[in-house]
């Protein structure tokens, strides 16, 4: 029963394609310009040309498409939810009504938006998280918020914890399934009964997990605190982030595209 | 040099129930030593190895380490980086998600510049011989090779002492003989002073000088074979004899006198033993 061996993190795909290679800030940033852009704009080109920028970064990453709407399975329902609210739910010019519901041309509109806003959104966070691996990710974004030091916003502090918790999730998970296993086989069912009973099962697994969580927490802050750790100060970095011409020239396509349409739409 | 000088230890003073968990220790460590301290549960032994690098400073008396006093809190972070320390739970003491970045972590901390890291992480990943473990996340990897990896990032902040507290209470038979044999090679090539604190006496066998805590109290102190000897204050410690000693000083008290009651392995035995046939 291993039950959380097939889970992923991050759901990051090696590979060494273009995209693979810019520097994680770069696609950082890219990537929120783009997302700003999305809630931004509101004519139907915008979206296709933010839509076609993102489709050509997942072809020219090399990501199987399947890996790109396993993210937006999950989603899709609520993308669906959204668009038939916005469908039902807006007044305007009617174009067609059955019993009490009726559909406007805004509705429509605002539905199929709404709808791409959130489709696009997916498709590109997904690129992001594919294609950076979790420990280049959190470089980059503490690299990226230590600009914000000046309102002592705490960047190093951020990315240690983002460190910890990736490095703890494969040791936490493996520590619920042994725990699951202990109560099994003296006998708990975590399988049937309603909801309610099923999450009262659940306490006997969440209680030596949390405790176990807490005092792993204490032993890793001394194991820190022994290598002298001292929070982010004088420390320097193993890994190097380095700005190459293809990131700057990235970058300055994204930006000028993104003003473009932003602009125009 | 490590100098412990009359340290005491108390837990709990502000409450009503103090508990001493060290009186009056003292004790010189050597450069190049290889000390075990032994003890049963509750002996005080790690509370004596967490003196050494100032993660608990005494309740009275002072430790010494290279003329540095851990109460002084300007020597602090020099001391903890000549005195690297190895827990007993490999897994909580792993900060990174990969085996290298794990072993730059201390590096990182004392703020050495990268090409000096590079250097010393490699060399680190060869000593404890995971090099082709670098990219690996660490819960990808068996208990003793976590312990490996926990010590190369200690090594590699260049420390001249090793403490190691337990560190094969958690793992399995093979896990704990190739983390021994790191410690070997750490003492024995790299001329790093060891102090490895265990409950097993079987682990005793690799040591210099052993050094029996009881009740916060050092009970013997002298070098392995001589402590074998002293079979019935060892359980009154509650501390297990290996069996090889135990099967020897049976014998020497049956009467077989060329059997000395200290063979520690086996190979000594069978050596005696053949003198008989």
């Amino acid at each position: 029963m291993n039950i959380f061996r097939n889970i992923s993190f991050g759901q990051y795909i090696p590979g060494n394609s273009l995209i693979h290679n810019f520097d994680p800030r770069v696609k950082i940033l890219g990537c929120l310009l783009i997302i700003i852009n999305l809630f931004l704009i509101s004519q139907f080109w915008g979206f296709l040309i933010l839509g076609v920028m993102v489709w050509s970064g997942i072809i020219i990453s090399k990501i199987h498409p399947r890996f790109v709407f396993r993210g937006l399975r999950t989603i899709i329902y609520l993308i669906l939810f959204t668009m038939l609210l916005h469908l039902f739910m807006t007044e305007g010019e009617v174009i067609f009504r059955i019993w009490i519901f009726k559909i406007t041309k805004e509705g429509l509109i605002n539905g199929l938006f709404i709808a791409s806003r959130l489709f696009i959104l997916i498709l590109t966070t997904s690129l992001l998280t594919l294609t950076t691996s979790p420990i280049s990710l959190t470089d980059g974004i503490e690299r990226l918020l230590s600009y914000f030091k000046f309102i002592k916003l705490p960047a190093h502090e951020i990315a240690m914890m983002m460190t910890i918790a990736l490095r703890f999730i494969p040791t936490l998970l493996e520590e619920t399934e042994k725990i699951m296993k202990a109560q099994i086989s003296r006998g708990a069912d975590f399988e049937s009964g309603n909801i309610v009973n099923r999450t009262k099962n659940l306490i006997p697994i969440l209680v030596p997990l949390f405790v176990n969580a807490f005092r792993r927490a204490d032993e890793l802050a001394i194991a820190m605190e022994a290598k002298g750790y001292r929070g982010g100060e004088g420390r320097t970095h193993y890994r190097e982030l380095q700005i190459h011409r293809k990131d700057i020239l990235f970058f300055t396509i994204i930006t000028a595209l993104a003003i473009i349409v932003g602009i125009l739409f | 040099m490590i100098k412990i000088k009359n340290l005491s230890h108390i837990y709990n003073i502000p409450r009503r129930d103090p508990i001493i968990a060290l009186k009056e220790i003292n004790l010189e460590i050597e450069r190049g030593e290889f000390l075990t301290i032994i003890g049963s549960n509750g002996s005080g032994k790690s509370t004596l190895a967490r003196h050494i690098n100032g993660l608990l400073l005494p309740t009275s008396g002072d430790v010494w380490v290279k003329g540095m006093n851990t109460k002084d809190r300007e020597c602090l972070w020099k001391i903890r980086q000549e005195v690297g320390m190895v827990f007993q739970n490999p897994d909580n003491q792993i900060v990174a998600t990969t085996v290298e970045d794990d072993i730059a972590f201390g590096l990182e901390n004392m703020g050495i510049d990268r090409e000096n890291m590079l250097e010393r992480v490699n060399w680190a990943l060869q000593v404890v011989g995971l090099e082709e473990y670098r990219r690996f996340e660490p819960h990808l990897l068996s208990g003793g090779q976590k312990q490996r990896v926990a010590i190369a990032g200690v090594i590699a902040m260049h420390p001249s002492f090793l403490i190691l507290d337990e560190p094969t209470a958690m793992l399995d038979p093979r896990g704990r003989k190739e983390v021994i044999e790191v410690i070997k090679k750490l003492n024995q090539e790299e001329g790093i002073t060891v102090i490895f604190i265990t409950h097993l006496m079987e682990e005793v066998i690799e040591s210099n000088r052993v050094v029996v805590l009881n009740k916060g109290e050092i009970a013997l102190n002298g070098k392995p074979k001589d402590i074998f000897l002293k079979v019935d204050a060892l359980r009154s410690f509650a501390l297990d004899i290996p069996q090889i000693t135990e099967l020897a000083f049976r014998l020497n008290h049956k009467g077989l006198k060329n059997i000395s009651p200290s063979t520690l392995k086996v190979e000594e035995m069978v050596e005696q033993l053949c003198l008989y046939v």
